[in-house]
């Protein structure tokens, strides 16, 4: 017999406790990790800000952004004045005050200055090892979604791929010394003496010479190619395969050869596809220490990397700063005091609002082109 | 070294575009057509018609090679022969060929670009780059489809803001601006609705006397409307071909009018 009266629910339902507790466990585990990571940005904020902002206009200091890196001198004057100065304002200062006392004197390496140097040499390998893996990844990426037949050989190739992308970034940074810095062939009229292999080249005094790059931008361009182009590739092939079955078709029933309907009709719609995963890739790119380490980074240099060049190929074969191994410098190499938070903080701080930028802007981007390639 | 098909001279001669001879055809190990030979008139409009999985889109596709795109199918015995040349031989350019031969899919699919551009797009291939030649040919191919008083103030508007009847009508003007020998069909109104059908088959009567249209479809009253021949296609072999008229009246074979009637299928 129906009873409507049943339906009305009496008390607590039944398993009401255990739900409520499963409920309040997986909230504050979530909440939990939300608190952590907004204390440490909050601390980075909070320390970091006040090196980059300033309360006057124009608000921000701009000398932080574009001063070269220096040592911190710290020291006392005779009247008892505590005075920070980087390297070069330090030799002006005592060039000014020939014959003052000074007392106290510590220095800080690495912490005076600026970092434009860290900066600029993040952006140059940025941009090379994009332009290195979007050209090699986009290329696999056709072959693969546009040309291989589906067999196990290609699946293997595809899952190889798939595997790369979960190296750890250190191997790819010993792969890269082993590999870019010691080995691949160079065309020079001196071969070194550790050089693998030489063999003279028919004109001139010339000898392709296999004894790599050194450790150089180009070098750390090839290397961090390497350790995006699963990511890129993987990401570029999806993009290829959302493009509709129907616009191939369709394209080559018109009489297109496979290349022209690839040129025409698939890549110019998974282009932006392509290069909004592949923002996501800068940022990692940006980021990563370790395949630098050994490859590109050097921890001090007083050049801007296109300063003092004899050629343009110079600036390709010379080491660079790098945002995040100077981090890593400033963190581990140098003692830690209240002199060098500036720097600490502030380098930490630029970096964080460099890729925040990066990411959001690749987020913008893909909405906004999701929004209108619609079919 | 490519054979131009050129077989308008044959055709007058032979009134035969194309020629389908003693053709097996397999996906991997499973056969999909077997033993068929057909003979479509050139210029009127051909209709394969069968219950699904018969085989007769599978045909349309060897027509202009599209099956070759697909793994592990294959020719195994007999020939397809347009204008007196084997579509199949090893001389044969496959591009050339689908300039010859053109083809509407079932679901319209035209380029996320302006309407322009996809009427164009056949021209552009071929290397066309006089824009009065072009102008020229979008309008012409426009008009055929009977398209360009609905779309001729917004020819430079993106092709997906038509209507999917208007979509349709745009394949097949993009289809026939490169004046094709052989326009193939699949199922190009099974998408539309009553009134886009109706517009599309004005349109396929209209061009009939200018190209060789091979049209699969589901719908019977549509290959009874449309088609001078009409095949009966049943699980892979050719069942019955003949002129339409006398397929829908007085069919030879017991399956044709079983499927017809609706009694199968």
């Amino acid at each position: 017999m129906f009873d409507p009266k049943k339906l009305i629910r009496k008390g607590l339902p039944k398993g009401h406790f255990k739900d409520a507790a499963v409920r309040s466990l997986l909230a504050g585990v979530t909440y939990l990790v939300v608190i952590i990571a907004a204390l440490l940005f909050g601390k980075i904020i909070v320390d970091g800000a006040p090196v980059l902002f300033k309360a006057e206009a124009p608000f921000v200091d701009f000398e932080f952004l574009t001063a070269k890196n220096e040592t911190l001198h710290v020291f006392d004057d005779a009247l008892g004045n505590r005075h920070q100065l980087p390297a070069a304002a330090y030799s002006a200062y005592l060039d000014k005050h020939p014959g003052e006392g000074i007392f106290n004197e510590q220095t800080f390496s690495y912490s005076g200055g600026g970092i434009a140097g860290p900066i600029v040499g993040t952006a140059l390998l940025t941009i090379g090892s994009m332009i290195l893996a979007l050209f090699f990844g986009i290329c696999a990426a056709i072959y693969l979604s546009e040309y291989a037949k589906q067999s196990p050989f290609i699946h293997a190739v595809r899952l190889a791929i798939l595997n790369l992308a979960g190296i750890p970034s250190i191997v790819f940074g010993l792969f890269g010394f082993s590999v870019f810095v010691l080995a691949v062939p160079i065309i020079t009229s001196t071969p070194a003496d550790r050089s693998l292999l030489t063999f003279p080249l028919f004109f001139g005094n010339y000898f392709v010479s296999f004894q790599g790059w050194n450790s150089s931008l180009m070098a750390g361009c090839a290397t961090l190619a390497c350790m995006i182009l699963p990511v890129i590739i993987t990401a570029s092939e999806e993009s290829l395969r959302a493009v509709p079955q129907g616009f191939r078709d369709a394209s080559l029933a018109m009489g297109a050869t496979r290349w022209q309907t690839i040129r025409k009709c698939v890549l110019p719609f998974s282009l932006p596809g392509i290069l909004t995963s592949s923002l996501l890739a800068i940022t990692r790119v940006a980021g990563e220490t370790a395949p630098i380490m050994f490859t590109a980074a050097v921890a001090a240099k007083d050049d801007l990397p296109w300063q003092g060049l004899k050629s343009p190929f110079d600036l390709l074969s010379s080491q660079v700063q790098a945002l995040p191994y100077h981090i890593y410098t400033l963190a581990a190499r140098i003692p830690s005091s209240e002199y060098t938070q500036r720097a600490q903080y502030g380098s930490v701080f630029v970096f964080l609002v460099l890729v925040a930028f990066l990411s959001a802007g690749s987020m913008i981007l893909r909405s906004k082109l999701r929004a209108k390639l619609k079919w | 070294m490519h054979v131009t098909l050129n077989p308008t001279e044959t055709i007058q001669q032979l009134g035969t575009s194309v020629s389908v001879r003693d053709l097996d055809f397999s996906y991997g190990s499973s056969p999909a057509l077997k033993d068929i030979s057909v003979e479509i008139p050139a210029k009127g409009v051909t209709a394969f018609i069968g219950p699904s999985g018969c085989g007769k889109s599978t045909l349309l596709r060897c027509i202009n090679r599209m099956n070759d795109e697909i793994p592990g199918t294959r020719i195994t015995r007999g020939k397809i022969e347009i204008g007196g040349i084997d579509i199949y031989d090893s001389s044969v350019d496959v591009v050339k060929l689908r300039r010859d031969v053109g083809m509407v899919f079932q679901k319209s699919n035209p380029f996320p670009r302006s309407i322009y551009e996809n009427a164009a797009y056949g021209l552009r291939l071929r290397g066309e780059r006089n824009k009065t030649v072009i102008d020229e040919a979008v309008e012409k191919s426009l008009q055929a489809a009977a398209l360009w008083d609905e779309v001729k103030d917004r020819l430079q508007e993106s092709a997906l803001g038509l209507s999917g009847g208007q979509q349709q009508r745009l394949c097949i003007a993009r289809t026939i601006a490169v004046q094709p020998q052989v326009v193939l069909m699949d199922e190009p109104c099974s998408a539309l609705d009553p009134i886009a059908t109706v517009k599309v088959e004005e349109l396929i009567w209209d061009l009939k006397h200018e190209y060789t249209f091979v049209i699969v479809t589901h719908n019977m009253q549509q290959a009874a409307r449309v088609s001078d021949k009409t095949a009966f296609f049943y699980m892979g072999e050719l069942i019955e071909f003949g002129d339409t008229s006398k397929i829908f009246s007085n069919p030879r074979v017991k399956q044709t009018e079983d499927y017809i009637t609706g009694r199968f299928g």
